[in-house]
């Protein structure tokens, strides 16, 4: 892996090296020859991303610039470059990636029957937009990604979804593109204050100068507003999920997959890249209240998702819950809590991944998503349910695998926290974990187990074959790593958060400083005095 | 003093170029008539204009024919942009006209005349020229839109923008007398120094407020947009997309060079920039909100068109330098997009009744019939409703940064809530080309058989490459408009 990491502008391959395979789609003939060449791709990018892993030195990661740096500019006359590099926060997700990536285009194998060149090429323009989200230093960049990544996943749903999908498609667009389109003028704000304060005038969107910044406290509680609003909805936090489960629920299995394993996390790595380091006073005054909405994000999806009797459903509200935990640790603001909500970022990508992958192979092979529909299949595709049972116990928090890793992490961080922490608050978590037990359980229970009808097609649905093992084996084998032995993907990331941490720390007592300071000097500018 | 006159000629000749191209039409088709060739020619005539204009690119702007029009810089970037839109306008008629059955010689004779006039008009040293300039244009376009001469609603359209224009360009001819009358010359570059001397400000206001009227008419901007949706939607298609994109790139260029110039005072520039603010806002929201329950998509493109002259009003409301170059930037991305929706658009009519009723429904599944129409279309939807990374969303980014930059982030707001509301109506039409089944579209529809002539499918191809490419890279583009006024004085020569 060492002479990958040596290759010259390996982060820009890694990104763009999708969409140059979806380029390639257009001259491809053949349906097959298609599938083989975006799985050529998608696997070509994974390997050439381990290279990433290798060439990062997370002990000397520098509180001035990224690892693997590509630096060049892009606008003229004001600071808005082509920024991309990697640092503990985004290389996991990266990895992650360019992990799903074969895995998604494995499972639309047979899946997609219609207009496939279209729906590959959809899904590699797709991956580099997240790619380049979780890659970019410059918010400009970030922010073209982040919109980008809405066209695919909108024809990925409309075209290729369920009964209901023009709907959901046009919902999920609309709701983001209200959150992110308001953040674009905090983008704006920021750009113009930030380069008149600590650029010399040039607006910049570089996020190092950003960050270097700091932000009177007044402007701090909207631009905060702004950019959570954009990353809330996208996460999903409670009250704003409700395209969600519709997005899920209509979309292809490699189309949620991808949106449940990386296109939410962009909102939660977006809370943590930008709305804690930049807002550091509004991120803490706001911490109650959102850590509130995570709370209720965690029971409520929990009962929703108890409630449910499509599968899909029930995963789909899964991971509000899933993802109210995430947002729970960012907003502790200790170690822990963030090491954790960063591992289970991936965790829940790994997780609930694998159980929209086994529902959709369910789904092709009897076309209902009931639960009702099923019972007892245990004992005709033995395999399948194993690797189902093995998610099903990695999503609930078994100790042993990689679910337990950060959800513990989490909660003992939002313990110790003295922004959110207190008792309490760990409690209501923790019910949350527990009731996650109960619905993923029940639904293991009423569709695996019990009596199996013997005269239903049920009893002679085939199991798995080789292409679908082949493509749960590498999730199932990560989660069972990433449990027993977490060390290597948290020492990655380690440095970095606490650099994170110093960095909000000394912002926020500085801001706090020059607001007393700005008081205090009041009285004495000389058209007060009488 | 004819030495002199030769050479502005010279720095003209693209403008004159196209004028006597139009003469040299109008003569052949009166002796051929109808003749093949004249398409031809006049797309010919057109490129070379264009790559003439590109050559002085980056000159210095500098007045000729005694403070009448600009050459190079500000002028030639605009009629590049006017001579694009032309260029494509022409080679999208041609076999649009052929199937609609109106292939005649003097549409083109028309249209050069009329690119003829938004050259003068973008390019306007005084206000002589700008009305000249407008003229010219605004009348070779009430013929235009009145095409077909058969059909009622063509007539109706006609007329309505003819009386209406008729009306707004009183308003503007007031506006120059009032603005003469407190600044004694119709030189713009002159007007700040002799208002200075007279000190007539009331009058100028007041003959500001008249020319901004006549401006907006022309530009559709609320509430002066009444008679864009009939127009829009009653002119042959091809048309729609020449005038919607050209005519407003030489009013806005105009109205640049107006602001820019002569009212650059800075408490007139505090006065004007309140109520251009104004309109942008209503005219962003009003467009966006109206578009939405059409379900004729050339009458939503016309709302459509209409919020956009919002857009690149809100670039103007800014009264930057950043905020002039962003809405400059915005007209070649506006004329690149929208000339591609209406080209799709035209392209799907393929007899001439069905035109008029070209709605959402009858265009369910044609993406998947004709995907090049379908896959050109999705990327001028994205880049109309300004997603990245196409050259619609930097023209919306520049134009809202300069009014955050001025101190006006409320506009900003309005116009990202606008564009949420865009997305919506956007969306439908890929929702209609590409998610509905074919089944969903009438019968008639269904069955009729249409081919995309490769002419339409090169144009609108390139259209979709240059957002694409205009998108990425913009440095080029915006390292050229901003140095227009970088130091006015300089760019303008005056």
């Amino acid at each position: 892996m060492d002479f990958l990491a040596s290759l010259p502008h390996l982060v820009s391959w890694v990104i763009f090296l999708p969409a140059i395979g979806a380029l390639v789609l257009l001259f491809v003939p053949s349906d097959n020859a298609v599938r083989w060449t975006s799985l050529g791709v998608t696997v070509l990018t994974f390997l050439i991303s381990l290279g990433l892993w290798a060439g990062f030195d997370a002990e000397a990661l520098s509180a001035t610039g990224p690892q693997l740096v590509e630096q060049v500019q892009w606008f003229p006359g004001v600071d808005i470059t082509y920024f991309v590099g990697i640092d503990g926060l985004n290389l996991l997700l990266i990895l992650l990636t360019t992990l799903l990536g074969p895995i998604i285009v494995l499972s639309s194998w047979t899946y997609i029957g219609k207009q496939i060149k279209g729906y590959y090429a959809l899904l590699l323009i797709l991956e580099t937009g997240v790619l380049g989200v979780f890659a970019s230093f410059d918010l400009f960049l970030f922010y073209i990604f982040f919109e980008l990544t809405l066209i695919p996943m909108y024809f990925i749903i409309g075209i290729w979804g369920g009964e209901n999908r023009i709907y959901a498609a046009v919902k999920f667009v609309i709701y983001t593109l209200f959150g992110s389109l308001l953040m674009l003028v905090g983008v704006l704000w920021l750009g113009f204050a930030a380069g008149d304060a600590v650029n010399d005038g040039v607006f910049t969107t570089n996020w190092y100068t950003l960050v270097s910044y700091s932000i009177p406290l007044g402007a701090q509680t909207w631009l905060f507003l702004l950019f959570a609003l954009a990353f809330c909805i996208k996460v999903p936090l409670f009250p704003f999920h409700t395209w969600l489960p519709d997005a899920h629920v209509q979309a292809p299995t490699g189309g949620s997959v991808v949106l449940a394993g990386v296109l939410l996390k962009m909102g939660t790595y977006g809370l943590v890249r930008f709305c804690l380091p930049f807002f550091p006073n509004a991120a803490q005054t706001f911490a109650w209240p959102i850590a509130i909405l995570a709370l209720i994000g965690i029971v409520y999806g929990a009962l929703v998702a108890y409630a449910q009797e499509d599968a899909k459903k029930l995963v789909a509200y899964s991971s509000v819950a899933h993802l109210g935990f995430v947002v729970l640790g960012i907003f502790a603001f200790t170690t822990e809590a963030l090491q954790g909500a960063m591992i289970q970022m991936v965790n829940h990508g790994l997780s609930t991944g694998a159980l929209f992958l086994i529902i959709g192979m369910l789904y092709e092979r009897r076309h209902t998503r009931l639960m009702a529909d099923y019972g007892g299949i245990a004992k005709s595709v033995p395999i399948l349910t194993f690797f189902m049972v093995f998610s099903v116990l990695a999503s609930v928090g078994l100790p042993g695998l990689n679910g337990f890793v950060g959800e513990f992490l989490i909660l003992l961080g939002t313990f110790k926290s003295e922004v959110i922490g207190g008792w309490a608050i760990t409690l209501i978590a923790t019910t949350g974990v527990i009731f996650a037990a109960v619905y993923l359980l029940t639904m293991l229970y009423k569709t695996f187990y019990g009596e199996l009808d013997k005269d239903s097609p049920n009893a002679t649905m085939p199991d798995l074959n080789a292409r679908e093992i082949g493509l749960l084996l590498p999730l199932a084998v990560l989660m069972f790593w990433l449990g027993f032995g977490p060390a290597p993907f948290l020492e990655k990331s380690e440095r970095t958060v606490n650099l994170l941490l110093e960095t909000i720390e000394t912002k926020r007592i500085a801001a706090i400083e020059a607001e007393r300071e700005a008081v205090v000097a009041l009285p004495l500018s000389a058209d007060d005095l009488p | 003093m004819y030495a002199s006159f030769l050479t502005d000629l010279a720095a003209a000749f693209p403008t004159v170029l196209v004028a006597v191209l139009g003469i040299v039409v109008v003569l052949y088709d009166s002796f051929r008539n109808d003749a093949p060739a004249i398409p031809w020619i006049t797309g010919g005539g057109i490129a070379v204009a264009l790559a003439l204009e590109l050559l002085h690119l980056g000159d210095p702007g500098e007045p000729i024919l005694w403070n009448q029009l600009y050459a190079g810089g500000f002028a030639s970037y605009v009629n590049s942009v006017i001579l694009l839109g032309a260029f494509a306008s022409v080679i999208l008629s041609v076999p649009y006209l052929k199937r609609i059955n109106r292939n005649y010689g003097e549409v083109h004779a028309l249209i050069l005349f009329a690119t003829c006039g938004m050259m003068v008009l973008a390019s306007s040293a005084s206000l002589v020229s700008v009305f000249v300039g407008l003229e010219t244009m605004s009348i070779c376009l009430y013929v235009l839109t009145g095409l077909v001469r058969e059909e009622p609603t063509a007539n109706e359209s006609a007329l309505k923008y003819f009386l209406l224009g008729a009306f707004s360009t009183g308003f503007f001819l007031y506006g120059i007398a009032l603005i003469y009358g407190a600044t004694g010359t119709m030189v713009l570059a002159e007007m700040p120094a002799e208002l200075e001397a007279t000190g007539r400000t009331g009058f100028m206001y007041a003959g500001l407020a008249l020319l901004l009227i006549g401006f907006f008419f022309k530009v559709s901007a609320v509430p002066f947009h009444m008679w864009t949706p009939d127009v829009y939607q009653g002119a042959p298609t091809t048309i729609t997309g020449f005038m919607s994109t050209t005519s407003k790139a030489a009013a806005f260029a105009a109205l640049i060079l107006v602001l820019s110039q002569a009212m650059k005072g800075a408490e007139l520039v505090a006065q004007w920039s309140v109520v251009i603010a104004a309109v942008a806002a209503v005219t962003m929201i009003l467009g966006n909100v109206l578009a939405i329950s059409q379900t004729n998509v050339k009458r939503m493109l016309a709302y459509s068109s209409v919020a956009h002259a919002g857009y690149v009003l809100t670039g103007l409301a800014a009264g930057t330098p950043e905020g002039y170059s962003g809405a400059l930037y915005y007209l070649l991305a506006y004329t690149l997009m929208n000339l591609g929706a209406f080209g799709v658009m035209a392209a799907l009519e393929w007899d001439d009744e069905q035109g008029a009723e070209q709605t959402l429904d009858s265009l369910a599944g044609v993406g998947y019939r004709k995907p090049i129409l379908g896959v050109t279309m999705g990327v001028f939807m994205f880049a109309l409703t300004g997603f990245p990374p196409l050259a619609g969303f930097i023209g919306k980014y520049m134009v809202f940064a300069a009014v955050v930059d001025s101190g006006d982030t409320w506009l900003a707001f309005v116009g990202v809530t606008a564009s949420i509301v865009s997305a919506f109506y956007y969306l439908r039409v890929l929702v209609a080309f590409w998610m509905r089944s074919e089944e969903d579209s009438p019968e008639r529809v269904r069955q009729s058989a249409f081919p995309v002539s490769n002419l339409t499918a090169l144009v609108l191809v390139g259209c979709a490459v240059a957002l694409l490419f205009f998108g990425v890279l913009p440095g080029g583009v915006l390292e050229t408009t901003q140095s227009f006024f970088v130091e006015a004085a300089v760019a303008f020569g005056g």
